[in-house]
């Protein structure tokens, strides 16, 4: 292979230059011809080698893979079944709701950590420090469990359930999840506030904006920016973490599946569905978070990572949970 | 009290942490006065420019601007802080200009303009942007009403800036080294500007190391050094006939 190389970037260089001169006219007092030289590229036989070492190991596990008693016409069938499908669902609403509750508690805890009044600022460094402290699978497991201590749940004199009636999974998983998310978005909120210049804070303070409203108006406005690009991969994050939903008996998809191989005992062709669904998924919302960045960082000069980049980022493990 | 008195500063002292900035600061800025306070870097001039709007909070002395005090309700023997609020609509008199300019990045120059009048006096939109745009005409830049700060120069930039502190109709205006920061071709237009608002009648406070600008329209001319007021005086006898030694050493660096 690598003798042909040279030879053929020798023979594109010819035909260059045979093109250049049936088309151009000789330039107006040329001096003596120039010598024409070959140029013979660097030669990079490490590259060939490596990139042979690296698919013939592909290969291997791919034909493992292959040979090994994986029955994929079951992978796909059960792909659109309706099993699975109630369980993509669920994994979807799971997710929308408690991103909705960590986007508020994320929003809030960030601009508590800027307040004046220390209790506000202790209190939100508090939970940021106590839910991000902790791993997710024991906080929905706490949730889930929270029965075993409070029999009820009430506000003396307006109500009061029974806390099985209450924590259902859904709302356990919910619980869990969506603040464990607030804790991680409130820090991503917060970076993005601190991106603002402080010069923008005391423009506004000048033409006499209260606090409130410069933060309203002026910060947050432009802190968005620096926020969206993280919110993007906690969102992708947080849809691999509703798989931990399944613990606790919540019918997300990794629970479908789970239901499905437990009665026909396709384990892996099961599991691989589910892994079909959700690297599908995290595809889609990658790409519409790349939409979302090109719109917001149009005029701004910068680096830009592309899809792919940000798809190998956001499939990466960037938290042990 | 004199009522043409807009500014008057008695014994302001103002620390960071062990560091006194502002050692007793006295003086007086009358109605349509304009003041230029010079001196070196460290020594002060900025803080207590900041004092004057409540951007920095004084920890001795008096400050009293457009007759109230700045920051304070007095009662008796006893100096009450004002809230939050109280302390915005007495910044909302008083225009402020920054070395950075301090545009809001993400809205254009007319938007800048108008964002005082509209969420802090209550103007209503339409009125807001045809006082904006005869603002923005007054300091030349009508044609860039549209245009985003990163879109334009640094003099357009602080063009926009005096334009934004002006649509609050303040009854005084506070420069703080405006242009500093600028190439020296931009400073001329950012001077012309400030030159015609001088002329106009309002009262300034400008902090700067542009001399000519001093000599040519300042009223009274405030030498500050260490957080002190050295020497104060007109022009012509500061800058022609500084009676200190520090002054003249200033002076001489950098005339």
């Amino acid at each position: 292979m690598t003798p042909r190389l040279p030879a053929h970037v020798k023979e594109t260089e010819h035909s260059v230059l045979e093109n250049q001169t049936q088309t151009d006219p000789p330039p107006v007092a040329a001096p003596a011809p120039a010598k024409t030289y070959t140029v013979i590229p660097l030669r990079h036989p490490w590259r060939w080698i490596t990139a042979a070492l690296v698919l013939a190991v592909l290969g291997f596990v791919g034909k493992a893979f292959l040979a090994a008693d994986i029955d994929y016409a079951v992978v796909l069938k059960y792909l659109t079944s309706a099993g699975i499908l109630a369980g993509v669902r669920n994994t979807l609403v799971l997710l929308l709701a408690s991103m909705g509750v960590g986007l508020v508690l994320g929003v809030l805890t960030a601009v508590m950590c800027q307040s004046p009044n220390p209790v506000l600022r202790w209190v939100g460094g508090g939970y940021v420090w106590l839910f991000r402290g902790t791993p997710l699978l024991v906080q929905l497991l706490i949730w889930f469990n929270l029965s075993i201590i409070f029999e009820n749940f009430s506000i003396p004199g307006l109500f009061s359930i029974p806390m099985n009636t209450l924590m259902t999974p859904f709302v356990a998983a919910l619980l869990g999840l969506g603040i464990n998310e607030g804790a991680y978005i409130s820090e991503i909120v917060r970076g993005g506030i601190l991106s603002v210049d402080h010069g923008q804070r005391e423009a506004a303070s000048a033409i006499g904006m209260s606090r409130a409203k410069t933060m309203r108006r002026i910060v947050l406005p432009q802190a968005m920016r620096v926020i969206v690009p993280p919110l993007g991969n906690e969102f992708i994050a947080c849809l691999k973490f509703t798989s931990l939903a399944y613990t606790i008996s919540y019918s997300e998809l990794l629970h479908s599946a789970n239901k499905i191989y437990t009665a026909n005992f396709k384990v892996i062709e099961l599991l691989f569905t589910a892994a079909l669904w959700y690297i599908a998924l995290t595809t889609v919302f990658s790409l519409f978070q790349q939409l979302l960045e090109d719109r917001l960082s149009r005029g701004v000069p910068g680096a830009r990572t592309g899809f792919l980049d940000r798809l190998r980022r956001n499939l990466s493990l960037r938290r042990a949970s | 009290m004199n009522t043409d008195v807009i500014v008057r500063a008695e014994q302001v002292t103002k620390s960071f942490g062990d560091l006194q900035v502002l050692k007793g600061i006295d003086l007086e800025v009358s109605r349509g006065q304009v003041l230029c306070i010079i001196g070196p870097s460290g020594s002060g001039k900025s803080t207590f420019l900041r004092c004057i709007n409540h951007l920095e909070k004084i920890d001795g002395g008096r400050l009293i601007v457009n007759g109230s005090l700045v920051g304070y309700r007095e009662v008796g023997e006893k100096l009450y802080e004002l809230p939050d609020r109280a302390v915005c609509s007495e910044r909302a008199n008083i225009g402020m200009v920054f070395q950075h300019f301090n545009l809001f990045a993400h809205k254009t120059a007319l938007e800048n303009v108008i964002e005082g009048p509209i969420q802090v006096k209550g103007t209503n939109k339409k009125k807001a942007i045809a006082q904006g745009l005869s603002l923005l005409e007054r300091v030349g830049l009508a044609h860039r009403a549209h245009a985003y700060p990163r879109a334009m120069s640094g003099g357009q930039q602080q063009r926009v800036a005096i334009a934004r502190a002006l649509a609050m109709e303040p009854k005084l205006m506070l420069f703080d080294e405006p242009t500093s920061a600028l190439d020296p071709e931009l400073v001329g237009e950012v001077l012309d500007v400030m030159r015609d608002l001088a002329r106009s009648g309002m009262t300034m406070v400008v902090v700067t190391h542009e001399m000519g600008f001093a000599r040519e329209v300042a009223d009274g001319i405030v030498f500050m050094d260490e957080g002190r007021v050295l020497e104060s005086g007109s022009p012509t006898q500061l800058l022609g006939s500084p009676r200190e030694e520090r002054t003249k050493a200033f002076l001489g660096a950098v005339l």
